[in-house]
């Protein structure tokens, strides 16, 4: 399982990385999700792989037998603040392409 | 607290010259001049005590985890630097008064005065070594305020930049210096450095700390080679002159030598650099003085001479010329002042400072001559002046440096030269000015000016004669009390009488004096000589080559790596990360755990699957923006399943909600940017950017696998063990971290969010007058039948089932968040639905106000601890069982959840419909749009 946790981030990431590198505004934005999602992922992977144990407290229970809460309660913000992050990058593309009439990264078309 | 009155009545008082030069100018100097006197008064009443050889110190922890205190100390040597500062200050502000231009009001000038007057006393009263650095630095930023005074003259400007360059570095490095030393010493207090000289010359940092603390001293005191800097100094007004580059600023190198020489002198590598250097100074200067037309200028250098003659006994490592140049810089500060002043008063009265430019003033200015000549006979060292005392004990203790026995003849020579080029620039300053035959005119016609603007030189030049005669009387006790603190032990035995038979440095005073004349008589032919062999290097023209390479080289890197092409940057930034994520692993190899793993299923695989499908495609549709959108959006949703398998629900639903809303965002955007990419960038490009991908993609996935294969330490039992009643006060940990433990950071959290819809809202409300032209429609079915009718019934059950999810957040997996992220779900979906226009026309909300108040709401709610004397946002604060409501600390945090709540919905509502309002769709038939918006109506 941790395998699979693993290489998806990998995949992930390198598809979120590969796509802030192209040369358009949106496809950066694109980027930029997936890179978020990949990092949450991470961020959550550093509390381990524990399944059928949230971190609800129930009677009875062992504290060693819950997910580690902090990574979710950090990824929880993340989340938010990705989506924040995200829709101003959205708005700055869209006054980008106002002000310059293109959706190059550097504000014009690269010469040919 | 004397010490601390001391200190802070120039500080304070820096504001009463800017509030009463409206009153006139007299005023002003009256506002400057009194917290002067004050201090000066306050600082002679302690005279007793130092006297009797006490250190008054008054410290106050400030810092204290960085060794930083408020400690303030006033002994003999700290004393007789602030009475020269206080003293020589109010001179300086008498004769600014009568110097400065009518028109200058004044104001400014003396309180750039007080500013440095406040930091020079910060420099020598300070305890802690750490709180000197801090007003060093602030002596060089009054310095270069004042250079510039007159900011219009172009060398003004370059005169207070290269001051501010050079003073500012060494300032730099001295701190390093202090800190180095710091460590070394184990403390920053100056009590306990100056205790523990051994240890700290035994140390293996000592040269390091050495060479750092010099540069600093070294800088700040103008010696070779940094000397430069002072005659472009002079740029700035006279009273500036007389009073930072040549009584006080200047000598708080030769200060922070003086100070640290306890603790510092005792290796022979001091006295080779600092003596050395000193020496060097000098003889150098000296000689360049003789040649200096400008009156200033050769003061200037003389000044540099002198300080270089201070440096210089403070290097020779022993006691008693320790004592000698505790000695010089009181004498040096009185003469020096006096003669700048003089030279000031020749300026303004004459127009001129070029020495080929007057002569035979003598008759014209008569008391000006007088003055101008005592105190250049004190320079140059003429017997009954106090500047004969000192500079013959100079060449004494010349004769007597311990480490330069193996060649005696070396400093007395090099001393010998510099005193005669001291007397030939000495006899120059009063015979060119004042006797010389000349026909030139001076710009004005001279006269002696009023008495107010010679009562300061009058002064000073008197204090040369007084101490010349009696120096033991006048000098002694201050000498004897300052000295102690420098010397770091049982004081030398000295005498300070004029007379001490024929020795050999007498003889060498009488060849300075003699040979001084023979220089000058001379003088044609030297500077026919100079003239022709005069290095073309001068100090400002290196100066100014180095910054003009470092300013190159800053640029040409500058131009090289910010070509304008943010792809470039992005390039560059990840691989900067990749390249640090790296380090580690080549330095340590990579090892995965040995933690069991957890055994997959079927399930999981297939999940694993699509997930990366999902990826991979998005990538590959990237240039078709609509299927990118849709495979990212499989991306999300895949992801909130891998949530639920990994025990965390609460961040399934926020995924799960945020995905709706980030989908919806990405297709607005396409409103305005092509649905489609072209087809770009080249092959090489492609490669590199696919190379940085597969590593930055294979670093994060090896950091979590080696991560997920070791065991776990986690501080997290804390949360789990608290998170119930009665210090959390629910079972969902999650939540209980979120709105209790961590709520500051939520709080934050949800601010950076509001603050991004509140940018984004200015941004688009600025971009509407560019956006008018109406997108073509391509839809079939503007209104679809089903979705309108399923969204009104909806509307109610999201809302519901949002209001659901908050409530029960704190005990099983929900929240503000989660909560608000579906509400906002509900809302955005009466804008897809039925269009912008009918939507607005029923939901009468600003959403802004809605962000502003779930924020206000959420701090009131920490605030109450507050009110209760706890700190910020604690919810456990009454313990009190209310009927209905349960316990009252789940009325605080359901409080500042409904706050996060609010701020959620608000803040995503208000991105959303600006963005969507931006387009303007083809005009649409009213009626038409009436029926179909609301298809239940009859």
């Amino acid at each position: 399982m941790e395998a699979l946790i693993a290489s998806a981030i990998a995949v992930l990431g390198g598809s979120g990385i590969y796509l802030v590198l192209r040369a358009r505004t949106f496809t950066v934005i694109l980027g930029l999700a997936m890179l978020a999602i990949a990092v949450n992922l991470f961020l959550l992977s550093m509390g381990r792989v524990v399944p059928g144990h949230a971190p609800v407290i129930e009677e009875g229970l062992e504290t060693a037998a819950y997910v580690d809460p902090l990574p979710q309660a950090v990824v929880l913000t993340a989340i938010v603040i990705g989506f924040a992050m995200m829709s101003f990058a959205v708005v700055l593309a869209i006054s980008a392409h106002f002000v310059t009439g293109t959706d190059h990264l550097d504000g014009e078309e690269e010469a040919p | 607290m004397a010490i601390l009155l001391i200190l802070a009545l120039p500080f304070v008082g820096i504001c009463f010259p800017l509030l009463m030069q409206r009153h006139g100018r007299l005023a002003a100097a009256l506002a400057a001049g009194i917290p002067t006197l004050v201090a000066f008064v306050i600082l002679m009443s302690l005279a007793p005590s130092v006297f009797a050889g006490d250190v008054l110190v008054a410290s106050r922890d400030w810092v204290p985890q960085l060794g930083l205190s408020a400690g303030l100390r006033v002994d003999g040597l700290g004393f007789l630097f602030a009475a020269m500062t206080l003293g020589i200050g109010l001179l300086v502000i008498h004769y600014a008064y009568f110097y400065m231009s009518k028109e200058d009001r004044l104001g400014r000038f003396f309180a750039y005065l007080l500013l440095f007057m406040g930091a020079m006393l910060g420099i020598v009263l300070s305890e802690n070594v750490l709180l000197m650095a801090l007003f060093w630095e602030i002596t060089s930023l009054s310095s270069f305020l004042l250079i510039g005074y007159s900011s219009h003259r172009s060398e003004a400007r370059q005169g207070a930049r290269m001051a501010l360059t050079i003073t500012g570095l060494g300032g730099l490095s001295l701190f390093a210096g202090l800190v180095l030393l710091g460590q070394i010493a184990g403390s920053y207090e100056l009590t306990e450095i100056l205790a523990s000289g051994e240890q700290i010359v035994a140390h293996d940092w000592y040269l390091p700390m050495l060479l750092l603390v010099l540069l600093g001293a070294f800088t700040k005191s103008a010696q070779f080679p940094f000397h430069f800097w002072l005659p472009n100094a002079m740029a700035a007004p006279t009273p500036v002159s007389a009073y930072l580059h040549s009584a006080t600023m200047v000598k708080a190198g030769v200060f922070l030598l003086a100070r640290l020489h306890p603790a510092l002198s005792g290796a022979d590598v001091w006295v080779y650099l600092v003596g050395g250097v000193g020496m060097v100074t000098m003889c150098y200067a000296a000689y360049v003085a003789f040649f200096r037309h400008d009156l200033k200028g050769l003061l200037a250098y003389s000044t540099i001479s002198h300080l270089g003659l201070i440096t210089a006994l403070f290097g020779f490592g022993t006691s008693g010329a320790a004592v000698v140049g505790v000695f010089h810089i009181m004498n040096h500060a009185a003469f020096k002042a006096s003669l700048f002043m003089t030279a000031g008063i020749i300026d303004r009265q004459t127009g001129t400072r070029d020495i080929r430019g007057l002569g035979k003033l003598h008759g014209a200015m008569p008391y000006t001559m007088v003055l101008a000549l005592l105190g250049a006979a004190a320079m140059a060292g003429i017997p009954l002046l106090n500047g004969f005392l000192s500079k013959e004990f100079f060449l004494k203790e010349t004769l007597s440096v311990p480490l330069m026995a193996g060649t005696p003849w070396l400093f007395p020579t090099v001393a010998t030269v510099g005193a005669i080029f001291g007397m030939a620039y000495s006899v120059r300053l009063v015979h060119g000015v004042f006797f010389e035959p000349t026909d030139n005119k001076t710009p004005k016609e001279a006269d002696d000016p009023s008495f107010g603007l010679l009562l300061p030189v009058a002064i000073l030049v008197a204090i040369c004669v007084v101490v010349g005669v009696a120096a033991e009387w006048t000098a002694g006790p201050t000498l004897a009390a300052a000295s102690a603190h420098v010397v770091g032990g049982d004081l030398p035995s000295y005498s300070l009488t004029m007379w001490h038979g024929f020795t050999l440095e007498l003889l060498m005073s009488a060849i300075a004096i003699v040979v001084g004349v023979a220089v000058y008589v001379q003088r044609r032919r030297l500077y026919d000589f100079a003239e022709r062999v005069w290095p073309e290097l001068t100090g400002k023209m290196v100066f100014e080559k180095v910054l003009g390479l470092v300013v190159g080289f800053a640029r040409g890197l500058t131009t090289r790596l910010e070509n304008g092409s943010l792809q470039r940057y992005v390039a560059l930034l990840l691989g900067m990360a990749i390249v640090a994520g790296a380090i580690p692993f080549v330095q340590y190899g990579y090892v995965s755990g040995t933690q069991a793993i957890t055994p997959t299923n079927p399930v999981a695989v297939a999940v694993w699957g699509l997930l990366i499908v999902a990826a991979l495609a998005t990538v590959f549709t990237h240039r078709h923006r609509i299927s990118a959108i849709i495979c990212l959006s499989v991306v999300g949703l895949l992801i909130s399943i891998v949530f639920v398998y990994m025990s965390a629900p609460d961040l399934a639903l926020t995924q799960l909600s945020v995905e709706v809303v980030t989908i919806l965002l990405l297709l607005l955007a396409l409103f305005v940017l092509p649905k489609v990419a072209p087809v770009e960038g080249s092959r090489k490009r492609k490669v590199r950017d696919a190379g940085l991908a597969v590593l930055g993609g294979l670093g994060m996935g090896a950091i979590s696998w080696a991560v997920m294969t070791r065991p776990q330490q986690s501080i997290s039992d804390f949360y789990l063990e608290n998170a119930t009643y009665p210090v959390g006060g629910g079972t969902n940990v999650v939540n209980v971290i979120l709105v209790d433990f961590r709520g500051f950071d939520t709080l934050g959290e949800v601010a950076v969010l509001v603050l991004a819809a509140f940018g984004i809202f200015s941004m688009l409300r600025y971009a509407h007058h560019t956006y008018v032209e109406g997108v073509p429609d391509t839809a079939d079915d503007r209104y679809p039948l089903v979705l309108v009718s399923a969204s009104r019934p909806l509307l109610a059950l999201i809302l519901l089932m949002a209001l659901f999810i908050f409530l029960r957040g704190h005990y099983l997996p929900g929240g503000g968040f989660i909560g608000g992220l579906v509400a906002s779900v509900a809302l955005i979906t009466q804008y897809l639905a039925s269009g912008i226009d009918w939507t607005t026309e029923r939901m009468r909300l600003n959403f802004r106000s809605v962000a502003v108040a779930g924020l206000l709401i959420a701090t009131a709610a920490g605030a109450v601890a507050v009110l209760i004397d706890s700190p910020f946002l604690t919810m456990t604060l009454l313990d009190v069982n209310l009927p209905l409501v349960g316990q009252s600390d789940f009325v605080m945090t359901l409080l500042f959840d409904l706050g996060i709540l609010l701020a959620v919905v608000g803040a995503t509502m208000t991105i959303l419909s600006e963005l969507s309002h931006m387009q303007e769709v083809e005009p649409y038939d009213e009626e038409q749009r009436a029926k179909e918006t609301d298809p239940w109506k009859p």
